[in-house]
């Protein structure tokens, strides 16, 4: 027998018990489709006057709004990504896996298959309800694929985090505790209004910073506008730029985690 | 598949922040093939010991060779050669008993078709084909148990850790897994290496037994050589009226050094072994003292600690629970 | 109603000692109306000039009012969760054994809620005052606004004590939330009932939490309108949700 399965292996295994485990609590999944969609027809039933606004950039407040559910949806990602491997670590199936000859990158990589099947399914669907409602990407059919591409890296960026923060932790209620800290820098960012029609100083600067601000940006210029060159490249590359690093971060927590010589 | 070499650790030793000496430099040998039974209280030092010989923890000084590979330098050898069932059933909810396995196997780099057939024949000789299919959060705490030792054997290993592996079962449990345990080693020629704070389960199972106290092992040897050592039995003796308590300590001390028994009673070891006993019953008729109870206990492994330690063995975990951490990477 | 008393006070003592010596109890229910003013506050006042948009004290002042709405009910709601992890440890099975009145546990859990959001909505005032909040209402205004507030927060918990004694397990938690949470977000929270528009402004139109917060926005205005409406929507709440609880209360003894 082969010291090491093939890495496509491992990861395939691993991915298929991550996308099962996701997919066998309904009660974590529904509230990952649910409450983004929820917030979304309150938003826009409470701030469709806001597009009467100077200078808002569409007369529609439902189509300014739509990014906004897969930034959510991405932080169920990262609480779920997050506190699946914290049970692993609780209740010792990590130290099982890592008896295995398992390799640390199919670890990650399967783990964080079941956060990219839940954003497709769940940018999916977000796209789906807002066309019925009359969203019409200014993007047309390529900007679409290009939504649920962004909304998927940046779900798997923030399921990297949730994976560094648990393999550094080790406890599921410390990924619960962070939660509101995630829900703030949404909250802190152009969620609601362009950044240029916020008035107060500080939280426009505040939004300026926050870099959640321009993954927003990113997907709604798809939307909104077509093709943002600047908004694209900001988007993608901050979505990237923290996928990157956070896989970083969780790989050397979890070599930090696992000790194995 | 035998092991040649077994398991032989060199002062190994553990030490975590704060200073605490979970593991204080132990020396042990374990023959291939033997049931090896590694007997302490809570807080002693066993899963500590258990997580560096199976790459989990590396040592803090010391070194240790499991099936002939070092520990410390060649951990994906070591690993390859043993299975461990730890003290965590450590299973996934909301996996199936044969996804569990499947995963198992796949991760050890087994072929699709070669998979299949381990599983199902893995399944059938821990009992769980009916409950193969259902998820791990249906089975009862045997069954985790079960899967558990399954799932250590998936890539049948020459060396496998169980570290207290029925703790929490029911006796039925408990006796099914011993007897696969001493069949695998008896059959299969494995090395079993195995922790327990139950002294039966030693006592029944283990070729050997290594007893370890604040991180140092304090006795080692078979558990007829141990228990012979300690050689001579102890008399308990409980009388019928609780104002001869006095008196009946004073006649049985006449006999031996006096030990923790029935708080109604007086239990001492005697002096002179089991052929006292004549004697002790015609003292105690000379003094004219009755009993209601009286009863001769051979040694057990418990009286070995106590001897070794000055503290019995059951209820000496309660005092040890500050003294091992959770064996966690630094 | 000697016994009443006795156990509503060891049961409040208990949940007001354990609230604020454990920051990771505490923390929550404070940081959730700090952050919804924050966002809302902060980064929703250019909606002010929404043409027909009409509140003298300005934005700040009416976000805090669905700020001091929201800390209030959700207050009720982190105690209901409370409440469940006791039944899940066994310790509410301890308290049923050992109260000669039950009921006082209930009013123990009111009391533990209506001290925490006392202390967490003091803190939020302070810093909305201390960031320029303007309030036009007089002292009776605001006593009345305070009143409409410690109604809603007992009307939550008892929302709460109810699902938690029937279900007796956290995981009921959203049950416990989302009513509450639609109920406040289907209400007029980023401008007033009138700029809203459509199948959202009918929903409003009948919600009763609206009629709790526009009267509460029209006590910080100075400005009293329908606030005995408001109350009426409260008191009733409150009468409706008891009857809920004890037979929450009722459910859970039966379960033993």
């Amino acid at each position: 027998m082969s010291e090491h399965g093939p890495l496509f292996v491992q990861v395939s295994q691993l991915a298929r018990r991550s996308v099962l485990r996701t997919f066998r609590r309904p009660i974590n999944v529904f509230p990952s489709f649910f409450f983004p969609l929820m917030l979304l027809a309150v938003n826009v039933g409470g701030l469709q006057a806001a597009s009467n606004l100077r200078g808002f950039p569409t007369d529609s407040y439902l189509d300014f709004a739509l990014a906004f559910t897969f930034l959510q949806g991405a932080l169920f990602a990262t609480t779920n990504a997050g506190t699946d491997l914290a049970r692993d670590i609780e209740t010792g199936f990590l130290n099982r896996l890592a008896l295995t000859p398992m390799r640390n990158a199919a670890l990650l990589l399967g783990q964080l298959a079941g956060v990219v099947t839940l954003a497709l399914l769940q940018a999916t669907l977000y796209l789906t309800v807002g066309i019925v409602a009359g969203v019409r990407p200014e993007s047309g059919v390529l900007g679409v694929f290009l939504i649920v591409f962004l909304g998927v890296l940046v779900a798997l960026a923030f399921g990297a985090i949730g994976a560094f923060l648990a393999l550094r932790t080790g406890s599921g209620e410390a990924i619960q505790a962070l939660f509101p800290l995630f829900f703030v820098f949404l909250f802190l960012s152009s969620m609601n209004l362009p950044r240029n029609l916020i008035e107060i100083d500080w939280f426009r600067t505040v939004t300026t910073i926050n870099p959640v601000s321009y993954l927003i940006e990113g997907i709604r210029s798809l939307i909104i506008t077509g093709w943002d060159l600047q908004a694209l490249l900001l988007g993608f590359g901050l979505a990237i730029g923290i996928g990157s690093v956070a896989l970083t971060a969780a790989g050397w927590a979890l070599r930090g985690r696992l000790a194995r010589s | 598949m035998r092991d040649e070499h077994g398991i032989r650790a060199e002062a190994l030793a553990r030490e975590f922040k704060g200073g605490i000496r979970a593991v204080c430099g132990i020396d042990l040998e374990v023959a291939p093939g033997e049931i090896y039974g590694f007997l302490g209280p809570n807080g002693a030092g066993k899963s500590t010991t258990v997580h560096m010989l199976t790459t989990l923890l590396p040592p803090s000084s010391g070194t240790a060779r499991v099936a002939g590979f070092d520990v410390t330098t060649e951990g994906q050898q070591v690993r390859a050669a043993i299975g461990a069932a730890l003290q965590e059933a450590a299973l996934d909810p909301l996996l199936t008993g044969r996804e569990h396995l499947r995963l198992q196997t796949a991760l050890h780099g087994m072929p699709r078709a070669e998979r299949k057939r381990r599983s199902q024949a893995l399944l059938e000789r821990v009992g769980l084909t009916e409950a193969a299919d259902r998820k791990v959060q249906t089975y009862s705490g045997g069954m985790k148990r079960r899967l558990d030792l399954a799932l250590a054997l998936a890539h049948e290993p020459s060396i496998l850790f169980l570290d207290e592996p029925t703790t929490g079962l029911d006796p039925q449990s408990r006796n099914a897994l011993w007897a696969e345990v001493a069949r695998l080693a008896r059959d299969e020629g494995v090395t079993v290496f195995l922790t327990t704070q139950y002294l039966e389960e030693a006592d029944v199972l283990a070729d050997r037994v290594g007893i370890i106290d604040h991180g140092t092992i304090v006795a080692e040897g078979t558990p007829a050589a141990l228990k012979a050592e300690i050689g001579r039995p102890s008399v308990e003796a409980i009388p019928v009226e609780p104002s001869d308590l006095v008196a009946l300590a004073r006649v049985l001390e006449r006999f031996g050094v006096p030990v923790p028994g029935s708080p109604k009673g007086v239990t001492v070891r005697l002096d002179g072994g089991e052929d006292a006993l004549a004697d002790v019953v015609r003292a105690l008729d000379a003094e004219g003292l009755h009993v209601s109870h009286l009863q001769l206990h051979a040694p057990t492994l418990d009286d070995v600690f106590l001897a070794k330690t000055g503290r019995s063995l059951e209820g000496a975990g309660d005092e040890l629970e500050e003294t091992e951490p959770e064996p966690v990477p630094a | 109603m000697r016994s009443f008393r006795h156990v509503a006070l060891a049961v409040a003592w208990r949940g007001i000692h354990n609230a604020f010596t454990n920051p990771a109890i505490l923390v929550p229910s404070l940081l959730f109306p700090f952050f919804f003013f924050t966002a809302f506050a902060g980064g929703l006042s250019r909606v002010s000039e929404v043409p027909g948009f009409d509140y003298p004290p300005g934005y700040t002042t009416f976000q805090f009012a669905f700020v001091f709405m929201q800390s209030a009910a959700f207050g009720g709601i982190f105690n209901g969760f409370a409440i469940a992890r006791d039944f899940e440890g066994g310790f509410a099975r301890r308290l049923l054994l050992a109260a000669p009145q039950r009921t006082g546990i209930i009013a123990g859990y009111a009391i533990v809620a209506l001290v925490r959001w006392a202390a967490t909505i003091s803190v939020v005032t302070v810093v909305a005052l201390l960031v320029g909040m303007e309030v036009l209402g007089s002292g009776v205004d605001l006593f009345g606004l305070v009143l409409l507030g410690l109604l809603v927060n007992v009307a939550a918990l008892l929302w709460a004590v109810g699902i938690a004694m029937r279900f007796r397990t956290l995981q009921a938690g959203p049950l416990m939330q989302v009513p509450v949470f639609l109920l406040l977000f289907l209400a007029p929270v980023y401008v007033p009932l009138d700029l809203l528009q459509g199948w959202i402004h009918a929903l409003a139109s009948v919600n009763p939490a609206t009629f709790i917060l526009e009267a509460g926005r029209s006590l910080l205005a100075g400005d009293p309108v329908e606030v005995g409406i408001a109350f009426a929507v409260a008191l009733g709440a409150v009468l409706l949700l008891s009857v809920w609880a004890l037979r929450g209360l009722r459910s859970a003894e039966a379960a033993g």
